[in-house]
């Protein structure tokens, strides 16, 4: 018959020691990662300070990342610690364990506690940051319930067809164009909508992403506070060109965005011309090729 | 006693009963035979698929020309291409230097020079999807010369004129040529690529250039994938067709 060892540190008498040493070695861990992940970690994490809600997003990830530091430590030291402490050493019969395990009613209520508390505190800290930020950033459909608070908005529609995005200025004569020029510290409201299938208007480092629906628009609301270049991408597998379709934008000052802005909707006035009138949607007549979408609007009253 | 059955083989139908008559295999050898008979299936099957998915169009080089640094790119655009799997379907073709028409949307180009291209448009047109894309640009001159005259931009009104067929896109190189279409009750309508010029046609020709070098995708954004949803599948999505790349080396 093996000889069985059961050291002092295997005893149920010696758990608060252990537990002690696990905590002390995370709490420790834990400060110094926390420090690093939101000082040093923080201000590089996606998708960058180019607008509010771009900085919000920013804002929650560091967050999110700095509570989740001490699961992470407590995690890998328990583990560690455990196949340190409790390992089968030699001699010893591995088919005999410690003692046994019962339940904790305490260390059960203190788990349900800690982690209902977690989950309403995201909860309630997620939704908050939704409403704030006019929608943080998110397509919030036709009729958007979180909107900005000042009326100033310069609006742009975002017209999504296989495969390239294209944008209406309506406050500028409605010319469309297929470069996207943002002017620094402006409320920008984003109507998306699409000419064919399901697309989504993602400007990665606006921290604005929409789904671009055919004959629906979906209104993104956000704030540029940054001067710099953000890329848009399609983030609907939308056909054969999905990889492709995708373009850059720039965030330029009040003044270069007025010069751009003056300049193509001058350029472009015999070709606005031939477009429909701006409006939020625009609907099939099915009298081209494979249906001549484009030709009349769908939403009269939406017009600006 | 081994009993007959055992010696008789099957290989595509035919029974082969009297060839191995009085043969014997080991337990081995028919486990053997097993293993290289299902390997060579996989093989075969593998074979097959990659065969499948490694078929392309050719790539046509773009003619030199007698100017310097110029090269000249020749195409067509057809109704129906009249060849290969989908007949039916639209399509572009290229020429050679040699003067011969290849089914094709992969087309070489010379890095750092001028295009000089030459489309023959034989399809009949539509309203656009967007009528923004009824502008010329990024052509060297801003505009395109339809049958001899001058455009920035084709009316892609289909009911005051043809409408518009086709376009050749470049993103990449910032290009969209609007290709203005013929009737469609032509009496020489072409029905059956690749098309010649005795038969109904625009000709639009332009020039553009190169940079550096680099694939480019290209496209056609008139929805003209007839009888597909949206009009974009089929021949909008395949290459030979109305989807390729410009390969600028």
């Amino acid at each position: 018959m093996s000889k069985v060892i059961l050291d002092e540190s295997r005893s149920e008498e010696s758990t608060r020691g252990h537990i002690s040493k696990i905590l002390t070695a995370t709490v420790v861990a834990s400060i110094i990662g926390m420090a690093l992940v939101w000082f040093v970690l923080g201000p590089h994490l996606p998708p960058g300070r180019m607008t509010d809600q771009a900085a919000g997003q920013q804002f929650d990830i560091k967050f999110v990342s700095t509570l989740a530091v001490p699961v992470f430590f407590f995690v890998w030291f328990f583990f560690g610690y455990s196949i340190i402490k409790w390992r089968v050493r030699p001699g010893e019969d591995p088919l005999v364990g410690g003692a046994d395990i019962h339940g904790n009613s305490k260390a059960q209520g203190a788990w349900y506690v800690l982690t209902t508390v977690l989950v309403l505190s995201m909860a309630v800290y997620g939704t908050y940051f939704l409403v704030v930020p006019a929608g943080a950033g998110g397509g919030e459909g036709p009729s958007p319930i979180w909107t900005p608070a000042t009326k100033n908005i310069l609006q742009v529609q975002v017209i999504a067809q296989q495969w390239r995005f294209t944008y209406r200025w309506p406050q500028f004569g409605g010319v469309e164009t297929t470069s996207i020029n943002l002017p620094l510290n402006t409320e920008i409201q984003f109507n998306v909508t699409s000419l064919d299938v399901i697309h989504d208007f993602w400007a990665y480092q606006l921290g604005v992403k929409a789904d671009a629906n055919p004959d629906s628009n979906n209104v993104a609301f956000t704030k540029t506070q940054q001067l710099g270049r953000f890329v848009v991408r399609c983030d609907e597998l939308c056909g054969i060109w999905h990889g492709a379709m995708y373009n850059y934008g720039h965030v330029v000052t009040q003044a270069q965005f007025q010069t751009w802005a003056a300049n193509m909707e001058k350029q472009n006035a015999s070709l606005t011309k031939l477009l429909p009138k701006y409006a939020t949607t625009y609907t099939p007549s099915y009298s081209g090729a494979g249906g001549g979408y484009y030709n009349t609007a769908t939403d009269p009253n939406a017009n600006l | 006693m081994e009993s007959n059955d055992s010696n008789i083989w099957f290989l595509g139908g035919f029974k082969l009963v009297n060839i191995m008559k009085g043969v014997r295999l080991s337990k081995g050898a028919r486990a053997g035979a097993v293993v290289v008979s299902f390997f060579a299936v996989i093989g075969l099957i593998i074979f097959a698929v990659f065969g499948y998915l490694r078929t392309s169009p050719p790539t046509v080089s773009a003619s030199t020309s007698s100017t310097p640094g110029v090269v000249n790119l020749t195409m067509q655009t057809d109704g129906a291409v009249g060849v290969g799997p989908h007949p039916g379907w639209v399509g572009y073709f290229v020429q050679d230097a040699n003067g011969g028409w290849h089914q094709t949307t992969l087309i070489q180009l010379p890095a750092n020079s001028d295009i000089h291209v030459t489309i023959y448009e034989y399809d009949s047109g539509g309203n656009l999807r967007n009528n923004y894309w009824s502008q010329v640009q990024g052509t060297t001159t801003g505009h395109i010369y339809v049958n001899g005259v001058a455009e920035s931009i084709v009316n892609p009104d289909s009911s005051t004129g043809n409408g518009i067929a086709h376009s050749f896109n470049v993103p990449g190189l910032g290009i969209n040529v609007p290709l203005y279409g013929v009737s469609g009750t032509a009496k020489n309508f072409c029905t059956s690529g690749p098309c010649n010029l005795s038969e109904a046609h625009t000709t639009v020709t332009f020039d553009f250039k190169t940079g550096g070098a680099g694939t480019f995708r290209w496209q056609c954004f008139v929805p003209c994938g007839l009888g597909f949803l949206n009009g974009n599948g089929g021949p909008m999505t395949s290459l030979g067709y109305m989807a390729g790349f410009l390969k600028v080396v």
